[in-house]
């Protein structure tokens, strides 16, 4: 049915690769039992061993030993535990304050927000005009009350990287344990515990290919935590429910799919996108870091217009994008990282994120790029705004 | 599934009528502004003897349903008086474009109040109205009846949201109904400080939560 269409958003979702389809079919038809003890019946423990394997590669990836890192049902669900399992392990304990950034996507921002209404209170850190955030306010936020800094990996809609090493490396000196959501870096950079003094991360499978309904949390060893969920003991008491285990094997196959080459390959197509945009359509500008951003992401903005009406108009010709103007977002409400960075309401309306994935081909750039020349010259010509300054 | 908007909607997306500006118009008029997400200028031609809309030009920065909007009320008031014209309701724009989600409502009004705001534009400046409106509770009762509740596509007013107005030496105070972090809260508090913020009579609106 979309054979045709120009799929730019791979950020929210992306398609599944077969391989990892085939990876995971046994484990819906063949080996479907639950993952038993070790004395249990011996189609669970193979289950057991699939789930074991499974958490054994992906904790490869990150540097990490397999005991480090359990399965969730995703990037909400890992920031969640995260961040609210930290504050009931240590908020009777150490204190009750939070840092974070105000730019963080939803699952981090709103759990911080949930805290704050039970009492807890948060430091919203500042960010520049690229994204980046302030590492002398972090210095300074710190407090012998601080339990925890939550800072992501990379921005889901502008792109931009955070130092995390930086970040990591004051956190550790003063003593606080620091999470980083990594749902839209995972793979695409490179994320390696033994380098960065991390203690929690929230990595998803959606982003790369892999299934919906499974993520999981990097947890080091010796992190004060407790679980959120209540239920059986699964995931090492940290996270209850009967294990996704074809959810979990194909995570560990679409992590493993993954090659720099691939990377590479996104990554020119981005650069190709963004200075065909930025020198070819006028009052346009770059969101995010130039330089420190993710590979496959672009984010632009087109000044006089309006994000939905451009969504719309390049739905009709077969490209799917996203945008942070107001009237695409659920709660009506423009991007809060535009906002956030300190662009005005109209960047942020007529910003457009392009996000690209296993499937793009090369000339998927020059046909978007011609749809949006034409889209945004009419949306111009309709528009009240910028009429003065031809 | 099918995007929530009516062909009409798309047709007049498409292909908006009346596109551009009017150089010598008799009345013109801008609402809203980029800051709400929407904005819809227009502009009029009017016959002085018998106060006919000869010609109506609108422009746009919005979502598709502003842009319709806009579109469908150019067609609506061409060729009508200006009391005629003045009539034409939001109800009426949304039904002429086959019905609007509720959420997209809110950029329909809009371009009706940009009509308004244009008509009236027209009669002030050629001596029609009396002395500029105050701003008093029931003033601001009848603004809040153009703000939209974005949960069923009806205005606040009706549906009941607007719990308190108080007007006091040119601060208004609305109090809504709703909890703070209600996922249309800051969307409608935008909206209310837009309509009467730049009021002749208004230095501040303050909106507030029962929670």
């Amino acid at each position: 049915m979309y054979e045709n269409l120009i799929y730019l958003d791979n950020a929210a979702a992306t398609r599944l690769d077969e391989r990892v389809l085939e990876a995971m079919k046994p484990y819906f038809f063949d080996v479907y039992a639950v993952a038993t003890s070790q004395f249990g019946y011996s189609i669970g423990l193979d289950a057991r061993e699939a789930l074991d394997s499974a958490r054994a590669r992906i904790a490869a990836v990150l540097g990490a030993s397999p005991d480090e890192f359990i399965f969730t049902s995703g990037d909400t669900e890992s920031s969640n535990l995260a961040i609210k399992g930290v504050a009931l392990a240590l908020g009777e304990k150490k204190g009750r304050h939070i840092i974070t950034s105000p730019i963080e996507d939803f699952p981090v921002l709103h759990s911080v927000r949930a805290l704050e209404r039970q009492g807890f209170q948060a430091t919203y850190l500042r960010v520049d005009e690229t994204g980046r955030v302030d590492l002398d306010h972090l210095r300074e936020s710190i407090t012998p009350e601080t339990i925890l800094v939550s800072i992501q990996t990379a921005n889901q809609e502008i792109g931009t990287l955070q130092d995390i090493k930086a970040i990591g490396e004051i956190c550790r000196e003063k003593g606080v344990l620091f999470h980083t959501d990594a749902t839209h870096a995972f793979t695409r950079v490179p994320l390696d515990v033994r380098e960065i003094p991390v203690d929690l991360v929230t990595v998803s499978a959606h982003t790369i290919h892999g299934p919906r309904g499974i993520g999981g949390l990097y947890i080091r060893k010796g992190t004060p935590i407790r679980k959120v969920l209540d239920g059986g003991f699964q995931e090492f008491d940290l996270r209850p429910g009967v294990e996704n285990i074809p959810g979990a094997v194909g995570f560990a196959t679409a992590v493993e799919l993954v090659t720099p080459e691939e990377t590479a390959r996104l990554q020119k197509m981005r650069d190709r996108l963004q200075e065909r945009l930025l020198n070819e359509v006028p009052h346009t500008r770059l969101n995010g870091h130039p330089v420190h951003r993710l590979p496959h992401n672009a984010n632009v903005s087109f000044r006089f217009i309006e994000g939905e009406s451009l969504l719309l108009h390049l739905d009709m010709r077969g490209f799917a994008v996203s945008t942070g103007s107001a009237c695409f977002s659920r709660s009506l409400e423009a991007s809060h990282v535009i906002l956030g960075i300190g662009g005005d309401h109209e960047r942020a309306h007529g910003s457009v994120r392009f996000t690209f994935g296993r499937y793009n081909k090369e000339e998927d750039v020059d046909q978007i790029v011609e749809a949006i020349k034409e889209v945004v010259r009419e949306l111009r010509r309709i528009s009240p705004l910028g009429k003065e300054k031809e | 599934m099918p995007l929530p908007y009516s062909e009409i909607v798309m047709e007049h997306f498409r292909n908006p009528r009346n596109v551009g500006r009017i150089e010598d118009a008799d009345a013109k008029a801008i609402e809203g502004s980029p800051a709400c997400g929407d904005m819809v200028a227009v502009y009029l031609k009017v016959d002085p003897e018998t106060q006919v809309i000869t010609d109506i030009k609108f422009e746009s920065y919005g979502c598709a349903s502003n842009i319709a909007t806009g579109s469908i009320i150019t067609e609506l008031a061409k060729g009508k008086t200006l009391e005629e014209a003045k009539k034409i309701s939001w109800e009426e724009a949304s039904k002429a474009l086959g019905g609007l989600p509720p959420v997209k409502v809110h950029c329909s009004v809009l371009a009706v109040d940009g009509l308004r705001a244009a008509i009236q534009n027209y009669e002030e400046r050629h001596g029609l109205v009396k002395e500029r409106e105050p701003t008093t509770v029931e003033f601001v009762r009848k603004r809040l009846k153009h703000v939209m509740n974005p949960v069923v596509g009806l205005d606040i007013v009706r549906t009941k949201l607007v719990k308190e107005i108080e007007v006091q030496d040119g601060v208004v105070r609305v109090v809504l109904d709703l909890p703070s972090d209600h996922m249309f809260a800051s969307a409608m508090k935008e909206d209310i400080e837009e309509k009467l913020g730049h009021r002749w009579d208004v230095k501040q609106v303050i909106v507030e939560f029962t929670e």
